[in-house]
């Protein structure tokens, strides 16, 4: 394989595999991607920072949750199919049965005004940090002077949160349109 | 079998997850528009709880459809719910994952890459805006997403501190 020889440390085990994504798993709140860099750039050194980087593009890329699809991609470069299956194992297993608890927890309790008063508070904290993520993604798109990408992000976010539509109607419209649009402004005027 | 919830989970998570360009919170709005409004599986209230809750469980953020699943059909809801969401999109980067490297110049490609962007960007920003309007029922409460926004944008504190602080004023009822 072309990218063992790039990569700065040996290739993970299956088991690695496993208890790397757990770790990142984990520890991630609120996002696990911060996590997943540093296990495998800094301390496992699995791949480079570029390698990193080019992997998750492809992950954010394609649709469907990024970490997971970045868990897949990683998972099988290394592993082929065992290694995707226990990468995925590794991320998903340990957050699906604790959510599972607490969901039955909030089944049982979930009308309780203490709770309620406690999830309301941290769903309107949890939106405020979307919005952050939203303004660190805007930012060097609306830096530019004139690019196709804020109009694009504008009319998806009027599309689907002021007039409702329903995504896949949005999506089917706007992608091809952004993505012509990315064309000619990358190579139209060669 | 038309009203069996399993398949009518199975079938919806799977179908939205191929238009969620930009991961689980792209497509809040959707889920939000399908479960409350379209499906009424829960209320306003239970969406924004169910996202709190995942929130604050350790792991990506694709876990709120979880906590769908079990709020419509227990722990094979949550199972279905949760396979529907990843299983076509995990065999979809496989797939694509095997021949994406050959294309790494390829106009098309970076043409693809490029238009994407400003597209999940405008998802996401939708989904801050369908949840804020679910959770916050008040002015403080607005008051708390503004501040957790600036908070965040600003500084590398650990959101989990920030979600503390909220649950702890969510607590005293002010909200």
């Amino acid at each position: 394989m072309s990218d063992s020889a790039a990569s700065p440390s040996a290739p993970p085990s299956l088991t690695e595999l496993f208890q790397g994504f757990a770790a990142v798993s984990l520890s991630g709140f609120g996002g696990a991607l911060p996590w997943a860099r540093r296990m495998i750039v800094e301390k496992r050194q699995w791949m480079t920072a570029e390698e990193f980087n080019e992997t998750f593009s492809l992950s954010q890329f394609l649709p469907g949750p990024n970490l997971v699809n970045f868990c897949v991609v990683f998972g099988s470069r290394f592993g082929g199919a065992a290694g995707a299956v226990v990468a995925l194992a590794g991320l998903l297993g340990p957050p699906l049965v604790i959510v599972t608890i607490l969901a039955a927890l909030y089944a049982l309790y979930g009308d309780l005004a203490v709770l309620t008063r406690i999830l309301g508070g941290i769903a309107s904290s949890a939106a405020g940090l979307i919005i952050a993520n939203v303004a660190k993604m805007a930012e060097p798109m609306f830096r530019k002077r004139w690019n196709f990408a804020p109009p694009v992000a504008i009319a998806g976010f009027i599309c689907v949160a002021l007039i409702r539509w329903p995504l896949p109607w949005v999506f089917v419209f706007l992608a091809p349109v952004s993505v012509a649009l990315a064309w000619v402004s990358l190579w139209g005027r060669r | 079998m038309k009203d069996d919830p399993l398949l009518a989970l199975f079938g919806y998570f799977a179908a939205l997850s191929l238009f969620a360009v930009g991961g689980a919170n792209a497509a809040i709005p959707e889920m939000h528009r399908v479960a409350v409004d379209v499906m009424h599986w829960m209320s306003d209230r239970q969406f924004a709880d169910s996202f709190a809750i995942a929130q604050v469980t350790p792991g990506p953020n694709v876990i709120v459809v979880t906590l769908i699943g079990y709020h419509v059909a227990g722990v094979a809801g949550a199972a279905v719910a949760t396979v529907g969401m990843c299983g076509p999109t995990c065999a979809m980067a496989f797939f694509v994952a095997r021949f994406w490297d050959r294309f790494k110049d390829a106009p098309w490609r970076m043409a693809i890459q490029a238009g994407l962007v400003p597209v999940s960007l405008g998802l996401i920003a939708a989904s801050a805006f369908v949840l804020a309007r679910a959770a916050d029922h008040s002015w403080l409460a607005g008051l708390i997403t503004a501040v957790t926004a600036v908070v965040a944008y600003w500084t590398r504190v650990n959101p989990l501190w920030v979600f503390l602080v909220a649950g702890v004023l969510g607590l005293t009822g002010w909200l």
